[in-house]
């Protein structure tokens, strides 16, 4: 078992929603609600859920990029929450991010020579000739060549800009990296060369991905162990084949069956939920799924689930499986 | 984001490795007939300015009192005022003030503007509203009326109006900024940014400042028009540059008392205005349109 480099402890992020003159706070989206996980030292832990399911934010929240509500998280088994500016920019040396959108990521008014060495001259490492060499590096580590760097980002494709982020974020040999729907944006054929990148990176420099993705084949295909959220929540967390192959949340299972198979001759049981996501300005009482779950009991309504490890380091937060 | 619109314009091979953001505007404003003309006229006034002394065969302030308000010769080209001054030589030197009052009182709004527009974009909560207030109620103000008042309070000279000009500007560059820098703010090459760790300051200058610029080139190419109309508005009502100096508005509100007998006196600087006025905004809403292509209408 490889050591925790990243745990994350009842993370809350609520978001006032303030109404009337004078912007009294009226109520509150529960973007992030209780999430509680842990990344282990060298594996790819997978986010998956639907659109506004907080996915997102929890990435953000992890980066301090926004503010937890409440909740903890621990790098290296120091708390990160309370830091000052200055410690924490300390700590993002060693943690980085990735973003979806390859054409909003890099700033347009800097060519890529500027956009990679910035992250040393703000953490003052090496000089300028060790700076230019680095970046020429590290633009062959993603596929690119030194040419490229006195080119703008507008100059570049989707899966080009997407190597550009990705290496700014490795030019400060970050930890863990947290690729937020890295691949979403890119055609299919390059999400694979995206992807494949990514794989040996993390096999080259020993580097933690969280992956967040609503791709499900994606983070099949990238994850060791891959989470489920729904409405802010963690409701299934486990190796990625056993989720796969015996997924145990009836959210979970809704999902997989959704997922299109190569196979035409296959003959599946397609789940179809009923109803929309609920608002998560007001969500339901106990489980929030119950107003979709198939399996819905009386408990559910009332009382939420407690998300536990039923074993085999599957976790689900379900009353189907209270033993 | 903006900028993502300038990769319509066809790059051919030789040009692709120098294209930046900014020579793709230059490449795009060049084909503007208009912007060309406009930048034409400016060139033309700059020269004028910068070679004053040489153009003008008279001195600006000194009038032979026995050629008072004589028409358009071949000694005076413009004619004489009612000083017997050489009209000719009083707008070659005007065209000194005009700009430098123009581009100067602009620059100084942009500083200050930007600064605060980037304060309050960026910072938001109570700096925001402290700055956003203090521009509601400089706009509540008609401009011109706010300049006045500064002239009267400070006292009326060239530099006054100047400043006066510089002052209520402000708010339109620092609204501009504002509303640029809180959609930039939630761009994810800011947020990129400050995950790597990068101070406010950096992120300011360095990420949301450049990427500003070309509302405020595009604005502050427009204002420098206002500016030059506004100063010699306020020179009109005899609060801006004082005699001798030879500044247009000034001119013109001397020449007033003898539109009948000498038009000349009012008819020159009165083109003179309008000539440097088109010139900017010719270039301005050029430049719009080459740097921003959504701004157009």
């Amino acid at each position: 078992m490889a050591a925790e480099l990243l745990s994350v402890q009842q993370l809350k992020k609520y978001y006032p929603i303030t109404g009337g003159v004078f912007g009294r706070q009226v109520g509150q989206v529960k973007a992030v609600d209780g999430v509680t996980f842990a990344v282990n030292q060298g594996e790819t832990l997978g986010l998956v859920g639907e659109s506004g399911c907080g996915k997102s934010t929890i990435g953000r929240t992890i980066l301090r990029l926004i503010e937890p509500t409440e909740g903890d998280i621990l790098f290296e088994g120091r708390s990160i929450t309370k830091l000052g500016k200055a410690d924490m920019r300390q700590i993002r040396r060693n943690m980085q991010i990735v973003f979806q959108d390859p054409f909003a990521s890099l700033n347009p008014r800097k060519n890529v020579e500027k956009i990679l060495e910035e992250p040393l001259i703000v953490h003052g490492i090496g000089s300028a000739k060790e700076r230019k060499k680095r970046m020429e590096e590290m633009l062959e580590v993603v596929g690119l060549s030194s040419y490229h760097a006195s080119r703008y980002p507008h100059q570049f494709s989707g899966g080009q800009r997407q190597r550009i982020g990705i290496a700014r974020a490795l030019m400060l040999h970050p930890k863990l990296i947290i690729a937020d729907e890295p691949v979403s944006a890119l055609d299919v054929s390059i999400q694979s060369q995206v992807l494949n990148l990514m794989q040996d990176l993390q096999r080259d420099f020993g580097l933690t991905y969280i992956f967040i993705a609503h791709d499900l084949s994606v983070v099949r295909h990238v994850s060791d162990r891959v989470g489920v959220m729904y409405l802010g929540r963690l409701v299934e967390l486990a190796d990625k084949d056993r989720l796969y192959e015996k997924p145990l949340h009836p959210y979970t299972q809704a999902l997989l069956s959704a997922v299109p198979s190569a196979d035409p001759d296959l003959k599946r049981e397609r789940i179809i939920l009923q109803g929309d996501v609920p608002n998560p300005a007001e969500p339901p009482a106990g489980c929030t799924f119950h107003t979709r779950c198939p399996q819905v009991k009386e408990v559910c309504r009332s009382v939420p689930p407690k998300f536990r490890d039923i074993g085999d380091g599957q976790h689900v937060a379900c009353h189907l499986y209270t033993s | 984001m903006a900028e993502v619109e300038t990769t319509t314009v066809p790059l051919n091979r030789a040009a692709e490795e120098v294209s930046s953001p900014w020579r793709d505007a230059w490449r795009t404003l060049r084909k503007n007939r208009m912007a060309m003309l406009g930048l034409g006229i400016i060139v033309f006034f700059v020269a004028v300015a910068l070679l004053a002394p040489v153009i003008a065969r008279y001195p600006y302030d000194e009038g032979e009192l026995l050629n008072r308000n004589k028409p358009p010769s071949a000694e005076h080209w413009f004619g004489t005022d009612y000083n017997g001054r050489d009209m000719f030589s009083r707008i070659v030197y005007g065209a000194r003030i005009s700009l430098w009052v123009g581009t100067s009182s602009v620059i100084g709004s942009i500083v200050v503007g930007s600064l605060l527009g980037l304060l309050a974009g960026f910072y938001g909560r109570w700096i925001d509203m402290l700055i956003s207030r203090i521009f509601d109620i400089m706009l509540a103000f008609p401009s011109i009326l706010l300049a006045i008042a500064i002239v009267a309070i400070l006292g009326p000279s060239l530099r006054n109006a100047l400043l006066a000009i510089a002052i209520i500007n402000v708010p339109t560059f620092g609204r501009l900024i504002r509303s640029r820098v809180m959609s930039l703010k939630e761009e994810e090459f800011v947020m990129a940014a400050k995950a790597l760790g990068m101070t406010d300051a950096r992120i300011i200058f360095h990420h949301l400042l450049p990427n500003s610029l070309a509302p405020i080139i595009v604005t502050g190419t427009l204002c420098v028009a206002t500016a030059i109309i506004e100063a010699a508005a306020l020179g009109f009502l005899g609060l801006g540059a004082q005699p001798p100096e030879p500044e247009w508005g000034k001119m013109l509100s001397d020449a007033k008392e003898y539109i009948q007998k000498a038009p000349w006196t009012m008819i020159f600087p009165g083109i003179s205005i309008m000539l440097t006025v088109l010139g900017f905004n010719l270039v301005g809403d050029g430049l719009r349109d080459a740097i921003d292509p959504r701004m157009k209408n």
